[in-house]
């Protein structure tokens, strides 16, 4: 599948006008409401997850109350079919999904970085090669791919941070590609060219500040997708079992009849950090995004991959 | 003829996908560290007999090209190997689990797209008002619920209602009249189907409002509601037939993403599809089904994304690279 944006000609008109990079953020959270709101909620889980240890109520390994105890004064979401605590277990499962989803995030961003200014800048058949490989990867179904694996490999939280990390790094490839592509044909760029600047100096010095904001948005956006991604293959049990995650905090309520034995309270207070995390790196990246560039029209909340997609179709007349 | 070089283009890019595909499975279960299928060992009870027979027919003592080019010719006959865990040829076993898998996803999927559609439609027209930040704020939290989360969601808010688990009720006997089977299945099918729904149609909405609220915008529009055209006439006959372009786009590129789900979901409602058998494989290091389940599902997904292609083409005349 051919997106418009990888389209040279598009690219070499430009994609926009990169913004200038100081204080680009802080331009973004003035003037957008919901970037404000996203990166609140993200500030509030990282800062939980740090002081968890200080504040969480009870251990989350050991057990504190009876199997499935309802929520109550002394257990304000009641507990787990061990019976840990549930927000403690809550507590300390989000340090995990989150180390994990950031984690993954970065070798993801490294990974799609790099292939982004190696194809985009060299061309040819670096980019030809590489993009068969980015091809390839944006079709195959992610979970599946992730869950033959993570099986083969044996599950364990570093190997899970891996595959997320190789599975999720096509779109952000394919965006900086283009942007890149329309970069290397800046004024500016020429003329470095021209007084005998290098290839590494060229791409540190002119093309990766430019690209930055456009890699931080996918950053905040492909964080979404690792901690969803870690939460299902916890769910199919690749997660190392010796440790509590929102993921495996699902499973395991799954997995010991928490269904059955009524114990709604194991289940929808997990659902909800998952889907409050999600959403806040949802709007932070996709305010910043909108905010980057209003020419690269963004189709709001597009894909589940939360990426830049190109609104009006394919060929020509993409915008 | 328009666009015949098109079609050449996107089949020829569907072929060397699916070839990829094939590689890269070959890779993943010979080659790489932790290989599967070479480490005999690992096969559960497994016979002498059994090993020899597996040695020989896929070559695992010869050189990795050697295999590689076994792989491709067993392929090439539809032999997928046989399943550790029950002895079948793994393509009778996957084709038959693909075949309760197709009619649960098509349900869910379609469903999905239909309430996808009515709402974003309904959002952009009214774009702003309580309904509009109704269904757009609705979109956006039901997809960033994990899948399997709304699968239990449903199946405690459902428990006793309908049934949990399964495609049908063992005790109800295939001589029974057709329609009440059917009946049957599809009471199980509901709450499956109905949880693929609700995580996927909230991409589908907000693309949907988005690429109505540009149509909207456009000049024909304009001179439609110049000429006195009901609003609803505008807005169904000329502005949604022009929005739903980038749907089929997005639908294309969702697919990997509805198969992820459908693994998901047929593992909480144990539907006996594709993704439960990858499920159970992995359960029983088995590994001849997980590789056939891998590859099963890519090539699907690589060839419907080639049929999306050619929808494109017949949709949007504009196409002719």
């Amino acid at each position: 599948m051919t997106l418009p944006i990888q389209d040279p000609t598009l690219a070499a008109e430009g994609l926009g006008v990169p913004p200038r990079r100081h204080g680009f953020l802080r331009s973004v959270l003035r003037e957008r409401k919901t970037a404000v709101i996203g990166l609140a909620i993200i500030v509030f889980f990282i800062l939980l997850s740090v002081i968890a240890p200080y504040i969480s109520p009870y251990s989350a390994t050991a057990q504190t109350c009876a199997v499935y105890e309802p929520p109550s004064a002394s257990h304000w979401l009641g507990c787990d079919d061990g019976g840990i605590d549930m927000l403690s277990a809550l507590m300390q499962g989000g340090r995990i999904s989150l180390v994990v989803g950031f984690a993954a995030t970065f070798v993801a961003m490294v990974i799609g970085g790099g292939v982004g200014i190696l194809t985009g800048y060299f061309g040819r058949w670096i980019d030809t090669s590489l993009m068969r490989v980015t091809d390839y990867l944006l079709v195959i179904p992610d979970l599946v791919f992730a869950v033959v694996i993570a099986d083969l490999w044996g599950p364990s939280l570093f190997h899970v941070i891996i595959v997320i990390g190789i599975l999720e790094w096509t779109s952000t490839a394919r965006i900086i590609r283009a942007q890149v592509m329309s970069l290397k044909e800046r004024v500016y760029v020429k003329r470095a060219q021209a007084i005998g600047s290098g290839h590494a100096r060229i791409i540190t010095r002119h093309i990766l500040p430019q690209v930055g904001p456009l890699l931080m948005a996918n950053t905040v956006l492909t964080i979404a997708i690792a901690i969803y991604l870690e939460t299902a293959l916890a769910f199919l049990g690749l997660e190392d079992p010796t440790v509590t995650t929102w993921g495996t905090i699902l499973e395991h309520a799954f997995e010991r009849t928490a269904i059955s034995s009524g114990a709604w309270w194991a289940i929808v207070p997990d659902g909800f950090v998952i889907a409050i995390v999600i959403v806040g790196c949802f709007l932070l990246g996709q305010a910043i995004e909108d905010a980057l560039n209003p020419r690269l029209k963004v189709a709001h909340l597009s894909v589940r991959r939360w990426r830049i997609r190109p609104l009006a179709g394919r060929g020509p007349d993409a915008i | 003829m328009r666009g015949a070089d098109y079609i050449i283009k996107r089949g020829f890019f569907a072929l060397v996908t699916i070839y990829v595909a094939i590689t890269i499975n070959f890779f993943l279960f010979r080659v790489l560290p932790g290989n599967a299928v070479t480490d005999l060992s690992r096969v559960p009870h497994a016979s002498p007999a059994l090993r020899h027979a597996l040695l020989t027919e896929f070559g695992l003592d010869k050189p990795k090209w050697e295999q590689y080019l076994i792989y491709l010719k067993n392929l090439a006959h539809g032999n997928m190997g046989i399943s550790f865990a029950n002895q079948q040829p793994v393509s009778h076993l996957l084709l038959a689990d693909l075949k309760n898998t197709i009619p649960m996803v098509t349900v869910g999927t379609v469903a999905a797209i239909v309430i996808g559609v009515f709402t974003g439609v309904l959002s952009a027209w009214r774009r702003g008002s309580a309904p509009d930040h109704l269904s757009t704020n609705t979109a956006i939290f039901f997809y960033a619920f994990p899948t399997q989360w709304l699968g239990l969601m449903l199946l405690i808010l459902f428990a006793g209602i309908l049934p949990a688990g399964g495609m049908s009720d063992p005790f109800l006997f295939t001589a029974e009249p057709f329609w009440q089977h059917l009946g049957d299945i599809a009471k199980h099918m509901f709450l499956p189907a109905a949880t693929l729904m609700l995580t996927a149609f909230g991409s589908y909405t907000l693309v949907v409002r988005s690429s109505m609220l540009e149509t909207l915008g456009e000049d024909y529009v304009l001179t439609a509601r110049a000429k006195g055209l009901p609003t609803r006439r505008i807005v169904w006959r000329h502005a949604v037939r022009n929005a739903l372009l980038p749907l089929v786009t997005l639908i294309a590129l969702e697919l990997g993403f509805i198969v992820g789900g459908a693994l998901l979901v047929e593992v909480i409602f144990s539907w006996p599809g594709i993704g439960l058998a990858m499920y159970s494989a992995i359960g029983q290091r088995d590994y001849p089904m997980l590789q056939g389940g891998f590859l099963i599902l890519t090539v699907s997904v690589i060839m419907l994304n080639f049929v999306a292609d050619l929808l494109y083409f017949r949709l949007d005349p504009r196409i002719s690279t």
